[in-house]
């Protein structure tokens, strides 16, 4: 499993646990500086993103089922935190059992690399299919509410997140629209790994970004009514920041060439935002702060691949429509 | 082989597994949970999985002291259900049905009332933490209901025994009454400040009715019908 991992996915990992190590020092000298000040949202968020980085880096170090198992965990998680905070009906336990059993058939569709069933197993089949289990039962109060709501949670959770699983069997075409620019000889035989690096990690850098612009420079505000947090500046600067973090790594990285490595930096970093806004509003729908309690200091799972459910799609299309 | 070893086998391998990634915790005030015995804790009931739950979040080497109390009349009917209740989980069963006796014949000697409460009791004394659902059953899932006078009787009889209020919502749609199928859901298990016996039996009935409502409100969920 090592031998075929490119050099510069290893490498990736290894920067990323410096970077966080350097968090965690930095956090302890926070804590140093200013013992009276309440630092345990900070420190928790940090050991939350440890666990994170481990768990998604050891998947990806031990190749393609393990991250597959990996992607289909969160997607389960987010699904269950989805269905625990909507309002279901009683009637619907058994559609939602379905609902569930959706999450191994689209990875594993992902394992057996059929991506003509992948992308419409759910958009189309769970989406006819679902609602006729509703209809056996035959409850018809709420019935539009609960297969919409359904068909939303499973594609936000589901059908958005197996895209950024799908980057690892990805394969360019024979004759691409662009020729790939293999960072490394290992990366030709295994393109994968580094794109679902460089999208996860890009991801998450512009969640931190668009947070520490917002605070230093944003005023105007984007989206108040959804999220007070957000502003023009913070929108801004993120997706700079994050634009320049693809064009220093995606070349590196993946087979992306600068100029598209830079594109793809602007559409993670746009789609992030707005995945984050998505999720915003559904927790202010239903009048809850965080989507759930599973990592300490960020919330709910859906808190953080909130971002993702967006930025996955349009990244994974992004490059499969180049190469 | 004892049941002490089988019951901490049987949660380490399949209560706490099953709690942890079907299931999933929202757990507010652990702390709060009474860490010895003699100690009660009342929980509303919607599902079979109420009393599992609650004693997951004791550690294994505890369990032995963490005694739930289930109907009689629902799991002492012998065969394996009956050992797997009593020697795995180690339930108190409790005589749902002590005032539905037959006519007393007139002029024959009064038929002595059992004291249905007799085997909690003791449990208590040997300094045990007892699992108390006031509701009776677990009824229409999902929908709180009111309080049968039994705990405040229990109470009234060691009323120095610290009571624990924990709401919980989630469980009756993961696996509600009557159904097999488990569907997963987020747990939530919402756990209050301890509490004692006021005096008077009514009082405590109101107090423990309004210490659910609040967590009740606390967490908000909207009703699940």
């Amino acid at each position: 499993m090592f031998r075929t991992l490119p050099p510069e996915v290893v490498w990736t990992l290894v920067g990323v646990l410096a970077a966080l190590a350097v968090a965690s020092l930095a956090a302890a000298a926070l804590r140093a500086l200013q013992p009276k000040t309440d630092h345990s949202e900070l420190t928790a968020r940090i050991r939350t993103w440890w666990v994170i980085v481990v768990l998604f880096g050891g998947a990806v170090l031990l190749g393609r089922g393990a991250s597959l198992a990996f992607f289909a965990f969160v997607s389960f998680l987010a699904l269950k935190e989805y269905l625990s905070l909507i309002p279901t009906r009683r009637a619907d336990r058994r559609v939602l059992f379905w609902a569930y059993l959706a999450i191994p058939v689209q990875y594993a569709l992902i394992g057996y690399e059929n991506y003509g069933v992948f992308i419409v197993f759910i958009p189309v089949y769970l989406f006819l299919a679902l609602p006729i289990r509703a209809l056996l039962i035959g409850e018809t109060e709420g019935y539009i509410n609960a297969v919409a709501t359904l068909q939303w949670g499973l594609m936000t959770t589901v059908f958005t997140l197996s895209h950024a699983a799908y980057l690892l069997v990805f394969e360019p075409f024979a004759t691409p629209r662009v020729a790939p620019d293999w960072p490394s000889e290992a990366s030709a035989a295994a393109p994968g790994a580094g794109l679902l690096l460089l999208l996860v990690l890009l991801t998450q850098a512009n969640d931190v970004a668009q947070y520490l612009w917002g605070k230093s420079i944003g005023r105007a505000k984007v989206a108040p009514s959804v999220s007070p947090g957000k502003t023009w500046g913070g929108l801004v600067g993120g997706v700079a920041t994050t634009i320049a973090l693809a064009g220093l790594i995606g070349p590196r990285l993946t087979l992306l060439d600068p100029p598209r490595a830079l594109l793809a930096g602007a559409i993670i970093g746009v789609g992030g935002f707005f995945g984050d806004l998505s999720i915003s509003a559904l927790k202010r729908d239903l009048g809850v702060k965080d989507s759930g309690s599973t990592l300490p200091g960020h919330g709910g799972v859906l808190d953080r691949v909130d971002s993702l459910s967006y930025a996955a799609p349009l990244f994974f299309h992004f490059v499969y429509f180049l190469y | 082989m004892n049941s002490h070893f089988l019951r901490a086998l049987f949660f380490l391998l399949i209560v706490r597994p099953v709690v942890l990634v079907v299931i999933g915790l929202n757990l507010r005030r652990r702390e709060l949970l009474p860490s010895d015995g003699p100690a009660l804790v009342v929980a509303n009931h919607n599902s079979h999985l109420d009393a599992l739950v609650l004693m997951s979040l004791f550690p294994i080497r505890k369990l032995r002291r963490v005694r739930p109390v289930a109907a009689a009349d629902f799991y002492m009917v012998g065969g394996w259900k009956e050992w797997f209740a009593l020697q795995i989980i180690g339930i108190l069963p409790l005589k749902r049905d002590v005032r539905r006796r037959g006519p007393v014949e007139p002029g024959g000697p009064r038929r002595r009332r059992a004291d249905p409460l007799a085997g909690i009791v003791e449990s208590l004394d040997r300094s045990e933490i007892v699992i108390l659902f006031p509701e009776g059953t677990r009824g229409e899932p999902e929908e709180p209901t009111k309080l049968k006078p039994g705990v405040a009787h229990l109470v009234k009889r060691r009323p120095n025994v610290p009571v624990t209020p924990v709401f919980m919502h989630g469980l009756g749609k993961a696996l509600p009454a009557g159904e097999a199928l488990l569907v997963p859901f987020f747990c939530d298990v919402y756990i209050g400040e301890p509490f004692r016996w006021g005096g008077d039996r009514a009082a405590f009935i109101d107090d423990l009715s309004g210490r659910m409502q609040s967590l009740a409100e606390e967490l908000g969920r909207p009703a699940w019908r």
